[in-house]
């Protein structure tokens, strides 16, 4: 079978979710890669909305966090409030998966504005959502986007969501008490956060990927892992499950 | 006790021009018809409250009902930007707009505060972020039990909140259920609430995780069938994502957005 980039992005992010119980799901490539996991790696992970529902189980891939399908199959539905302040500030929630605008080399993250130069207003994004809270609460954080020096930026306009800070330590000096994010998830490979630095480093690229594409669409001088690896090509059950699930097609 | 009006009474009795509005429902039962009502009543000079402000804010603001925003994501779900919003902030188009932002976990406990009548909320959020930059109901406070600092944010008492439910009594008790959403919060924070309803029964038969708003919480309720579309009512109606989608299109220009507004929301009037 061939495949796509996005398809590569999207698998890969669903296997990184091999081993978590419970995932709070932003919407969009994140809920695409967490209904994938469910399909296929991680058949019992409990899904997670800020609509809020816990263990929404959708047989096609929801539109919006508030579709109606995440609701009724859900073991439980809470209020908003509820979902923020009882389950995620609480610590409750393994995993918290997100999608991003900007993110820098410390996984930070802006969705909030885009400075378009002197002389031009800001441009507009939709904002924090949940994402500050999640990226905070959660015991780690993955995040998924397309690979380009316009989303991996050395300098971010705007810190929407704490990563990893200005680096080693900053999390603790901020009182986050999830581990942050471990990984960042692209079309081109994955970048994890270097275990003495905090600097996102290029860990894996996809086949069919160089180093060097990576390196060129990263917007800060990228380092590269020393055991840099290949990641494993999409097998025909993880194609056939997100091709699925794009269709909106129901469960096999 | 709740009164049961018709729309365009409730609304008139209500809604005032500057007054602070806000219309919850977390994706699911947002109150649209109840917002095309202010659009036709030219209620202006508002300040619109909402965590997500969704497309039902996105013609409020294209046709300058609002002057300040207070929200936390500001997107059309699942498709893109709400391009109305976008072009108020950025180009001051119809006018210009205000903002104060959020995070959804400080939006909903500004609910909360508002719902217990205390003067502000703590929570575990915004640590490291630009947002309190940017806001004047972000700040800390320190535990006086543990020394731990926490986020602060500032109560939101609207004066009027507007929700949509699936039904109330004749009496005006009204009864929602699916994605409750922060609705509860949001009426028992406001002076005034007007609920719209698909249908007024004789008895509320209890629903599975349904909230009840007792009819001496709310002051108006008003008949809408079909009021949350392209939202949508559990049980009721399905949520209209090809909607959503091509509101992409119809919003992305001013003058289409103008025509389909004058087509769709301002002609009911004539």
């Amino acid at each position: 079978m061939t495949w796509t980039s996005d398809e590569l992005m999207t698998v890969n992010a669903a296997r990184a979710l091999a081993g978590a119980r419970t995932c709070f799901v932003g919407i969009g490539l994140p809920s695409a890669a967490a209904n994938l996991a469910r399909r296929t790696i991680e058949p019992r992970l409990v899904l997670i909305y800020e609509s809020g529902t816990l263990g929404s189980k959708p047989s096609r891939l929801p539109l919006s966090i508030g579709d109606g399908e995440l609701a009724d199959t859900a073991d439980a539905v809470v209020s908003v409030p509820e979902i923020f302040n009882y389950w995620l500030q609480a610590g409750r929630i393994d995993v918290g998966f997100l999608g991003a605008a900007q993110v820098d080399r410390f996984a930070n993250v802006n969705t909030t504005v885009i400075d378009r130069g002197p002389g031009r207003p800001e441009g507009r994004l939709p904002g924090a959502g949940g994402a500050p809270e999640i990226a905070a609460s959660c015991g780690k954080v993955l995040l998924v986007l397309r690979h380009s020096t316009r989303n991996l930026v050395g300098k971010l306009d705007f810190v929407t969501t704490v990563g990893h800070g200005d680096g080693p330590g900053s999390r603790a000096r901020l009182g986050l008490p999830g581990a942050g994010p471990v990984a960042v998830i692209t079309d081109l490979g994955i970048l994890r956060p270097d275990p003495e630095t905090a600097e996102l480093t290029l860990t894996d690229v996809h086949p069919g990927t160089t180093p060097d594409q990576a390196v060129a669409a990263t917007g800060w001088p990228l380092a590269v892992a020393a055991d840099l690896r290949v990641t494993e090509p999409p097998t025909e059950a993880e194609l056939t499950a997100l091709r699925r699930l794009a269709q909106g097609a129901p469960d096999a | 006790m709740a009164e049961i009006r018709s729309l365009r009474d409730a609304v008139a009795g209500l809604v005032h021009s500057g007054d602070t509005v806000a219309m919850e429902g977390f994706t699911h039962l947002i109150p649209f018809a109840a917002a095309h009502e202010m659009i036709r009543q030219r209620v202006t000079d508002l300040t619109l409250v909402r965590m997500t402000p969704d497309v039902i804010y996105d013609q409020l603001i294209g046709m300058g009902a609002a002057r300040k925003l207070v929200f936390s994501w500001g997107g059309n779900p699942g498709v893109g930007s709400l391009h109305r919003f976008r072009d108020a902030v950025e180009n001051g188009w119809p006018r210009p707009l205000e903002l104060d932002e959020h995070s959804h976990a400080g939006m909903a406990n500004r609910y909360v505060a508002g719902a217990s009548r205390l003067p502000f909320a703590v929570l575990r959020g915004y640590r490291g972020s630009d947002l309190p930059s940017r806001s004047e109901t972000i700040s800390t406070v320190v535990c006086p039990f543990t020394g731990e600092e926490l986020a602060a944010v500032a109560a939101i008492n609207p004066d009027v909140t507007v929700i949509h439910a699936q039904r109330a009594d004749r009496d005006g008790n009204v009864q929602l259920w699916g994605l409750v959403g922060v609705q509860k919060e949001a009426a028992l924070a406001a002076s005034r609430v007007l609920v719209t309803v698909e249908e007024i029964v004789d008895d509320l038969t209890p629903a599975p995780g349904a909230v009840v708003l007792p009819s001496w919480t709310v002051d108006a309720v008003a008949v809408a069938p079909n009021g949350a579309h392209p939202s949508y009512a559990a049980g009721y109606t399905v949520r209209d994502n090809g909607f959503y989608q091509s509101w992409d299109a119809v919003s992305r220009d001013r003058d289409t957005f103008l025509r389909w507004m004058d087509e769709h929301v301002l002609e009911e009037a004539r």
